[in-house]
């Protein structure tokens, strides 16, 4: 599995921009800048703004305010699994 | 035909010189670069023989305005898998695979105006740099402040390229502190980065200035709270957690 760590001895926690690249791979386009809302709180964040945890198995974001997971992201061998049931609604701007 | 930011290619290592004991900034040569702007970064990604491989990401320190090649600063930990392989192997003419740019999100571009209000933990000072590099060449007439933390005087990160910055009168101000040793004569902070030092640094500015704050957590949270405080409107400020905890 691979850890999409951005930087050495870093933080336990990071942010949504600190694992842009895997987002954008698994997503397919830049994603630091999408809206999400808390399926928790409600609350709207950017997903650069969201915490990232990078040493559990897999990436797991949470919502700034509550602390609620939203997004889940995990990669085997064979395929990515994108669990965002955390997540009310992604937003992307119609371009 | 300009690559996808996100397909892994190859770059060649064009020149390597160190910035401090233990940071060192590597120039690469990448076929194709779209370009990037000013605090994004790049993923690395190292394979051994075996098909094990590693992947960090490393702010771009040099300015899109930069032709040919980008440059990426690097501080080496002592026991992560990448940086020291970094510091210890690579040699110019080595090719290295990278993808980016990446992110959106903690950046900025002239166009985007200011003033433009800077604090740096360490090596959190890398993206801060492209901008400011950027701003001396094509956004003078943007003021700028860097308010940057360091350990040692030793360790400040371009020390002499801020200091030429500052002097440059052109309406960039860098204020540092250091807050574990100082030299004989040091004038300037002696602390953490706290609210009356952002209060202090920011004056110059006002309150309607855009903030990009980039460091260790604690120093993120700390400086991105006290700004709300002293009155600078949440979606000005931007920021970017990383790096070995303590300062």
């Amino acid at each position: 599995m691979r850890v999409p760590a951005r930087f050495e001895g870093g933080d336990e926690v990071l942010d949504g921009n600190a694992i842009a690249g895997a987002l954008a791979v698994v997503f397919g386009s830049e994603m630091t800048e999408v809206p999400e809302r808390c399926a928790h709180c409600g609350t709207v964040s950017l997903l650069a703004e969201l915490r990232a945890y990078i040493r559990a198995p897999g990436t797991v974001l949470r919502c700034p305010a509550c602390n609620g997971v939203v997004l889940r992201i995990v990669e085997t061998d064979e395929a990515t699994y994108v669990d965002a049931r955390g997540a009310a609604y992604l937003r992307f701007e119609r371009r | 035909m300009v690559a996808s930011p996100i397909a892994w290619r190859l770059s060649t290592v064009a020149s390597i010189h160190d910035e401090t004991p233990t940071v060192r900034s590597f120039g690469l040569r990448v076929p194709d670069w779209a370009g990037h702007r000013p605090g994004q970064h790049v993923d690395l990604r190292l394979t051994a023989a075996d098909g094990y491989s590693v992947e960090r990401s490393y702010s771009i320190a040099s300015e899109p305005e930069r032709s040919g090649e980008i440059e990426l600063t690097v501080e080496r930990i002592e026991d992560g898998e990448v940086s020291p392989f970094l510091h210890e192997v690579v040699v110019p003419g080595d090719q290295i695979e990278i993808r980016g740019p990446i992110g959106g999100y903690f950046v900025w571009e002239a166009a985007l105006g200011g003033p433009l209000f800077l604090v740096a933990g360490g090596s959190g000072v890398v993206p801060l740099m492209a901008m400011l590099r950027h701003r001396a060449l094509v956004g003078r007439s943007t003021a700028a402040a860097l308010l940057f933390s360091s350990r040692h005087f030793e360790e400040i990160i371009y020390r002499e390229e801020l200091d030429r910055l500052a002097s440059a009168g052109d309406g960039t101000s860098v204020i540092h502190t250091l807050t574990r040793s100082q030299p004989a004569g040091w004038d300037g902070y002696t602390r953490r980065i706290d609210e009356r030092m952002l209060d202090e640094s920011l004056a110059p500015l006002g309150a309607s200035a855009r903030s990009y704050i980039c460091g260790p957590t604690a120093l993120v949270e700390t400086a991105a709270n006290a700004l709300v405080r002293l009155g600078l409107p949440p979606d000005r400020i931007r920021t970017e957690r990383f790096g070995p905890s303590g300062s």
